[in-house]
């Protein structure tokens, strides 16, 4: 696999780990929080946590698309897929995540709901493209990353005049989560977390650039390297985050340069913008209501807008009580610190969304670090 | 969900469609968000679209950054164990 292995070298990995062990001052704490899940899971994968001298931390962000969303929108999509003669289309993520009552949408398909997983978008059109008589509903959920192709699905429908396809809208954006994270005050009770770098997003960043970052890092102080998934790349960040913060620097800077640039894709952008636009508000499972957070579909799409097309009853929706999820997505707590962890919540039976899905902080500890000590 | 992978095309097939390979499977892909796409180019595949062109150069600059990472720091640490050794 060209251009993945070269940055998973052991080698180089060592030379590394040995550079930030010289770099890193011994009498300081170096808290870093990698906001992606992607990152989380490297480090753990590869044991980049041991790598690291003992005073360099990773906290978990809150950058699994499927575990931020919240509990509310999730009863909704699977209220659209129970409704009469709609297929509810949706990424393979989200099948498994408990709604309200430990709901699922692949409950809901056991129930006779027409719930079918796709790849891509590309693959909900052809579902509504062989199936004219029946209305087809995206599920979309994702980070900038992902929100390109829900886009073209729309504009291509438009252009297609494929007029059973609908998308429910639940993107959301990073910077403002990023924000958000630094400046929120914690939950009473809470131990606030300490957060002195951040390694940035991989593939957001391909989409959006880093420029976004940069009002993040100027204002609150908080050094930002856009850092690869890959272990190396991490590795490679983790130095610069410290040189940032040894040098007294709050800089964003950019380690995936292979991928990103300082403006990002703008064809993409711009395709997102002809047909989303920002949300005043959203709620994120973990942080709450976060201003300017989400993007929802313009009204000159309305036609493709299952949120208009559906109505959806609003009813209670509720997280479950015992489920630390919230607290683990805020970084306030280590999976390990919830009882539900490994006993009544498993990948088999998860409770929670973070042990669902692939890029939560849970399904990390449990497939990887469950026997450590400290993690 | 934000995990994607580089790899390279191997045939244009329409205006905004393209067959990638990796380790020898083939899959079409979406190149709606990218302009010039050709032959060769190594993109990073995202649930079945190509995000972004990945830089060669770039992928083998950082390589060779992280070859020279710790060599400089062993560098400067002979020169100033040198240098503690002359003062004394």
């Amino acid at each position: 696999m060209k251009y993945i292995r070269e940055f998973r070298d052991g080698q180089l990995a060592q030379k590394l780990a040995g550079a930030i062990a010289r770099e890193a001052d011994p009498g300081r704490q170096y808290h870093l929080m990698e906001f992606c899940g992607g990152h989380t899971h490297a480090i753990f994968r590869y044991g980049v946590q041991d790598l690291v001298p003992a005073n360099v931390t990773y906290v978990h962000g809150p950058g699994c698309p499927v575990c931020v969303l919240p509990v509310r929108r999730l009863d909704d999509a699977i209220e659209l897929a129970l409704k009469d003669n709609v297929i509810l289309t949706t990424y393979g993520d989200m099948m498994r995540v408990p709604g309200t009552k430990q709901k699922s949408l692949i409950k809901a398909k056991a129930e006779g709901a027409d719930v079918r997983m796709v790849y891509s978008t590309q693959d909900a059109l052809r579902i509504a493209r062989d199936n004219p008589h029946r209305q087809v509903v995206f599920f979309a959920i994702g980070f900038e990353t992902t929100t390109p192709p829900t886009a073209v699905a729309i504009l291509q429908a438009e252009a297609e005049g494929l007029t059973n396809f609908s998308v429910f809208c639940n993107h959301v954006l990073t910077p403002p989560a990023i924000a958000h994270i630094v400046e929120a005050p914690s939950e009473p009770g809470e131990i606030p977390v300490r957060i002195d770098g951040f390694l940035g997003p991989s593939h957001v960043s391909s989409v959006i650039g880093w420029a976004p970052y940069e009002p993040a890092a100027r204002d609150f102080g908080k050094p930002v390297v856009i850092a690869g998934f890959e272990p190396l790349d991490v590795l490679q960040s983790t130095l610069m985050l410290i040189r940032q913060i040894n040098d007294g620097r709050h800089e964003v800077e950019n380690q995936y340069t292979r991928v990103v640039t300082q403006e990002g894709n703008r064809k993409a952008q711009a395709l997102v913008d002809q047909v989303l636009e920002l949300r005043r508000t959203f709620e994120w499972r973990g942080l709450g209501y976060v201003p300017d957070s989400a993007l929802r579909i313009r009204a000159r799409f309305a036609g493709f807008d299952a949120e208009k097309r559906f109505a959806v009853s609003p009813k209670e929706s509720r997280e479950i009580k015992s489920c630390d999820c919230p607290a683990v997505l805020r970084g306030v707590k280590k999976p390990t610190e919830c009882k539900l962890f490994g006993t009544t919540c498993t990948p088999d039976t998860p409770v929670g969304a973070c042990m669902v899905s692939s890029e939560g902080a849970c399904a990390a500890y449990w497939t990887y670090g469950r026997k450590r000590a400290v993690a | 969900m934000c995990l994607a992978i580089p790899a390279r095309v191997v045939s244009i097939d329409s205006d905004d469609m393209a067959t990638v390979a990796l380790e020898g499977i083939r899959k079409p892909v979406s190149t709606a968000l990218l302009d010039d796409v050709t032959v060769g180019d190594y993109v990073l595949v995202h649930v079945g679209y190509a995000l972004h062109k990945l830089s060669v150069e770039e992928a083998e600059r950082t390589l060779q950054l992280m070859a020279e990472a710790g060599v400089l720091a062993e560098e400067l640490e002979e020169m100033a164990g040198e240098t503690a050794e002359a003062g004394t």
